[in-house]
C-alpha cells in the first residue's frame, strides 16, 4: 500500500497519475483530510467531479472505496446495519427443543446474523477505506443527525452488540449539490471544499488528459465553446464528464473543426434539455461561423 | 448570527484567556494565535457562523502545511473556517482586509517605512517610460501574473499619481490611474500584433489590478498619515429586506432554503392519514424478532409529508417595487421545490407567471419577462384590489381546496378603489390557509389608503420587511396545525 503523502503536492501528483487533475485547493484539502482524519464536505454544481474525486483518492491511496448513495427516505437499516432476520428465524426453528432461551438469544444477536451496510463496512474494515457518502443533501435531517456519531468518533452503537469502533481511520468524503442547506453540526465536523467549474486552461488540460489524440486546436475550441454554453444559464449546464465525452465523440467522427454543422449534430452530448437545446442553438450555434476571433472574444 | 455587540468584549476576553493559558505545543507562537482568534472574531462580526471547534481545526491544520506560503495559508484557513459558498465570499473579503490592516499596523508600530514613497520626491517620474509601462501592465494583466501586477501597480502610482494631487478619495484616484493607463476590455487596433492589448484585456484581470492599485494607495495613505483608518464593516446586519435585485440575494436564499427544509421535514406528519398507512413488512419482521418471530407489533411505512399546494400572489406596483423584487426572488427560489405551485403577479389586473418561472432560470430575465409580458398595469398603473380578486377568483376557484395555501404579498393600499373584501373572503374560504405578507411596518398599517384590516379578518396578516420576520413567517407556515374545524 502506498505511503501516506507528506505534502499537498504528493496528493496532487498521485491524483494526476490516476487521471484526475485537481486544482491547488482540492489537493490541499484532500491532504489535510488525510493528515487530520477529518471528513471532507465537497460541494459544487453537478458534474464538476465531486464523486470522481473520491474514486480517484481511493485509487491513488490504494484503498477500497465504500459508497453510500443517499436518497430521500434512506434509513439506518439501509445505511448502517440490519439483523438478518430470515437467518435468525431459521436458527430459532432449527434449534433443538431443549436448548435454553438464553443460549438462543445470545446466539441470534451475534455478528453472524448482522448484515453490514456501507457505513458499517467502512467502520469494521480491517484495512483503511475511502468512504463516499454521495449526495448527502438528498437525505432528511434525521439521517444527518445519525451520521454525526460516525463522523466525529468513527464509531457505531448497536443496542444488542454494543459499540463498534473503527480499527482503522477511513477517509470520509461527503458530497452535496447544495439542494438544501446542511446542518451546522454536520458542517462543523468537516473540512469544506467548494469545487466550481474549472477555468478554461484547467479544463483544457483535463480534456487533453482524457482525449490526448484530439487535435490541440480543436480541444481548445471545444473548451471555449463549453465555457460559452455554461455562461448561458441553462437548466443543466454541461459537466466536465460531458466535455470529455464530446471530445471523444469528435475524435470518433474525425472532426477537423467545430463549425455550426458539427456543433448542431453533436450538441446533444453536452446539452440535455429540450429548452436548453433551443437556447444553445440560438445563441452559440450562430457565433461559431464568425470564426476564431469571434469565439475567443466571446469566451473571454 | 453573531452575538449581540454588548456582550462581545467579555466573551472575547475570556476566549483569549483560555487560549493563552494552555501551553502551546504547536509551532505557532502566541502572536499568530492571537491574530487568528481576532480574525475569527472579525468573521463572526460579519455574520459567519464560526464555532470554537472550527478555530481549533484551523490550529491543528496549520502545522501540517507549509503555511508561510500565502495561498496555502489562505486555503487552509478557508477550508476549516468557511463552510458555504457565501461564507467563503465573506471570508475572502475579511481575509484581505484583516491581514492588510494587521501588516500595516505592525509596520507602523515597528516604524518600518519606505524611503521615498509618499514623500513627493518624484524620483523615477522622468525616467519611467510611460508607453513601456502601459504595455508591461497590459501583459501582466493578460497573463494574470499576480506578483508582476503588484509591482507594476506601485510603478503606475509613482508615474501617474503625484502626491498632493490625490483627490483624497481612493476610488477616484484608482479610476484616474486606470484611465491614464488606457486599460480597456475591447480590442485596440493601434498596437503591435503581439501586444496583449490588440485582443482586449480580460475584465477579471483589470478588476484585480484595480484592487491592487487601491490597496497600494491605501497603504501609502496609511504611511503618510501614520494611522489606520477606521475599519469599515462589510455590510450592515439586520437591515431591512433587500431593495435592489443584487443586494444580498444570498441572505434571501438562506431564508428560502430554510423554508424549503422545514416544509419538507416538519409538522406535516401530524395530519392524520393513519388510516391509509401501509404495513412495512421489513420493519414488522424485524420487530417481530423481539417476540420470537411472531409479528405482534405492526410497523407502518412512514407517512411522507404532503407538500402543500401553494398559490402565491404578488403585488408588483410601484408602491412596493423594492419589496416586490424581493418577493419575486423568493417566489423564484420556491418554484423549484413544489411540484404544484402557481404564481401570479398583479397591479390592476392579475396575470399568471408560473410558466415564466419554468422557462427562465435567471433572476434578471424573470423580472424583465414579467415587466414585458405580464401586462398587469392596464391603464393607470395603480393597484386595483377589487378587480384583482374578481379575476383571481375566476381563474383559480376550481382549483382551490382545503389543502391549498394562498399567500398574498402586497401592501393593501387600494389607491381609494374598492377593496373587494367579499371576493377576497371567498378565496380565503375556499383555500385551507390564507396568509398576507405586508412589506410595510405595522406602524403604517391602516394609515392612509391601507385597508389591511379589511382583509386581515379573513386571513392571517404578517408584517414582513426584514429577513427575521420572513423567517418567522416560515415558522408559522410550516408549523403543525393545532386545531382545524
Amino acid at each position: 500500500m502506498p505511503n501516506l503523502p507528506d505534502r499537498p503536492e504528493e496528493v496532487s501528483s498521485g491524483l494526476i497519475d490516476v487521471g484526475y487533475l485537481p486544482d491547488d485547493a482540492t489537493a490541499l484539502v484532500a491532504f489535510l483530510a488525510i493528515k487530520l482524519g477529518k471528513p471532507i464536505l465537497v460541494e459544487g454544481p453537478a458534474g464538476v467531479g465531486k464523486t470522481q474525486l473520491a474514486k480517484s483518492l481511493a485509487e491513488t491511496l490504494g484503498r477500497e472505496l465504500v459508497r453510500l448513495q443517499c436518497y430521500e427516505g434512506l434509513d439506518e437499516a439501509k445505511a448502517l446495519y440490519e439483523w438478518n432476520y430470515r437467518k435468525q428465524l431459521l436458527r430459532i426453528q432449527a434449534e433443538a427443543q431443549d436448548t435454553g432461551w438464553t443460549e438462543v438469544q445470545d446466539d441470534i444477536f451475534g455478528e453472524d446474523f448482522l448484515l453490514e451496510r456501507p457505513l458499517m463496512t467502512a467502520i469494521a474494515s480491517p484495512d483503511p477505506v475511502v468512504l463516499l457518502i454521495d449526495e448527502i443533501d438528498k437525505t432528511d435531517q434525521e439521517f444527518e443527525a445519525m451520521l454525526l456519531e460516525l463522523l466525529s468518533d468513527f464509531q457505531i452503537s448497536i443496542p444488542e452488540l454494543g459499540r463498534i469502533e473503527a480499527s482503522t481511520m477511513p477517509l470520509v468524503l461527503l458530497t452535496s449539490n447544495n439542494s438544501r442547506e446542511l446542518t451546522e453540526a454536520l458542517k462543523r465536523r468537516c473540512l469544506y471544499l467548494w469545487i466550481d467549474y474549472p477555468s478554461l486552461e484547467h479544463e483544457l488540460e483535463i480534456v487533453r488528459l482524457h482525449a490526448p489524440e484530439l487535435d490541440e486546436k480543436i480541444s481548445r475550441r471545444l473548451v471555449e465553446v463549453v465555457a460559452m454554453v455554461r455562461d448561458l444559464d441553462l437548466k443543466k449546464p454541461p459537466s466536465i464528464a460531458e466535455s470529455i465525452d464530446w471530445a471523444r465523440a469528435l475524435l470518433l467522427l474525425g472532426a477537423t473543426d467545430i463549425d455550426t454543422k458539427t456543433f448542431n449534430e453533436t450538441m446533444s452530448i453536452i446539452v440535455k434539455h429540450r429548452t436548453d437545446i433551443d437556447i444553445v442553438a440560438e445563441r452559440v450555434g450562430v457565433k461559431l461561423d464568425s470564426g476564431e476571433d469571434g469565439i475567443s472574444a466571446a469566451a473571454s | 448570527m453573531p452575538p449581540p455587540p454588548d456582550k462581545r468584549p467579555s466573551r472575547e476576553a475570556s476566549r483569549r484567556a483560555a487560549l493563552f493559558s494552555e501551553p502551546l505545543e504547536n509551532p505557532l507562537d502566541a502572536g499568530l494565535t492571537a491574530h487568528l482568534v481576532e480574525f475569527g472574531e472579525e468573521l463572526r462580526g460579519e455574520g459567519v457562523a464560526l464555532g470554537t471547534s472550527e478555530l481549533l481545526d484551523a490550529f491543528s491544520a496549520l502545522p501540517e502545511v507549509a503555511w508561510n506560503e500565502p495561498t496555502l495559508f489562505r486555503e487552509t484557513l478557508a477550508t476549516t473556517l468557511a463552510k458555504s459558498p457565501e461564507d467563503r465570499a465573506i471570508f475572502d473579503l475579511v481575509f484581505e482586509r484583516f491581514f492588510f490592516r494587521a501588516t500595516e499596523l505592525a509596520a507602523l508600530t515597528t516604524g518600518i517605512g519606505e524611503a521615498g514613497s509618499g514623500s513627493g520626491d518624484g524620483q523615477g517620474n522622468s525616467e519611467i517610460d510611460v508607453e513601456a509601462l502601459r504595455e508591461q501592465i497590459a501583459r501582466a494583466i493578460a497573463e494574470q501574473h499576480e506578483g508582476a501586477m503588484r509591482d507594476l501597480a506601485r510603478l503606475a502610482i509613482a508615474a501617474f499619481a503625484q502626491p498632493g494631487e490625490g483627490s483624497g478619495v481612493l476610488g477616484v484616484d484608482v479610476q484616474r490611474i486606470r484611465r491614464s493607463l488606457e486599460l480597456r476590455t475591447d480590442p485596440q487596433a493601434d498596437v503591435p500584433q503581439d501586444d496583449p492589448r490588440s485582443e482586449g484585456l480580460p475584465r477579471e484581470g483589470i478588476r484585480r489590478f484595480e484592487q491592487l492599485l487601491r490597496q497600494e494607495l491605501e497603504r501609502q495613505q496609511i504611511e503618510r498619515t501614520s494611522s489606520l483608518p477606521a475599519a469599515r464593516p462589510l455590510h450592515e446586519l439586520d437591515r431591512a429586506l433587500p431593495s435592489g435585485p443584487l443586494q444580498d440575494l444570498a441572505s434571501v436564499h438562506r431564508v428560502v432554503t430554510q423554508l424549503k427544509r422545514r416544509l419538507k421535514t416538519q409538522g406535516q406528519e401530524h395530519r392524520g392519514h393513519r388510516r391509509h398507512a401501509h404495513v412495512d413488512m421489513r420493519r414488522t419482521m424485524r420487530a417481530s424478532l423481539q417476540t420470537g418471530g411472531v409479528p405482534i407489533t405492526l410497523r407502518y411505512r412512514p407517512v411522507r409529508p404532503r407538500r402543500p399546494e401553494l398559490f402565491v400572489i404578488c403585488d408588483v406596483s410601484t408602491s412596493v417595487t423594492s419589496a416586490s423584487v424581493f418577493f419575486l426572488s423568493v417566489m423564484h427560489a420556491l418554484h423549484d421545490s413544489f411540484r404544484k405551485m402557481r404564481s401570479f403577479v398583479f397591479i390592476e389586473r392579475v396575470s399568471e407567471v408560473t410558466d415564466v418561472f419554468e422557462r427562465e432560470r435567471d433572476f434578471k430575465a424573470v423580472s424583465e419577462a414579467i415587466a414585458r409580458d405580464a401586462g398587469v398595469a392596464d391603464i393607470s398603473g395603480y393597484t386595483d384590489y377589487g378587480r384583482v380578486w374578481g379575476e383571481l377568483l375566476e381563474q383559480i376557484q376550481d382549483e382551490l381546496h382545503p389543502r391549498a395555501t394562498v399567500i398574498v404579498l402586497g401592501d393593501a393600499r387600494t389607491n381609494g378603489r374598492a377593496p373587494g373584501a367579499e371576493l377576497f373572503a371567498q378565496i380565503a374560504a375556499r383555500a385551507g390557509r390564507t396568509y398576507w405578507l405586508n412589506p410595510e411596518p405595522r406602524l403604517y398599517w391602516n394609515y392612509g389608503d391601507s385597508v389591511i384590516d379589511t382583509y386581515a379578518q379573513y386571513c392571517e396578516a404578517y408584517e414582513c420587511w426584514t429577513t427575521a420576520q420572513l423567517e418567522n413567517f416560515v415558522k408559522v407556515l410550516t408549523a403543525p396545525e393545532a386545531t382545524r374545524p
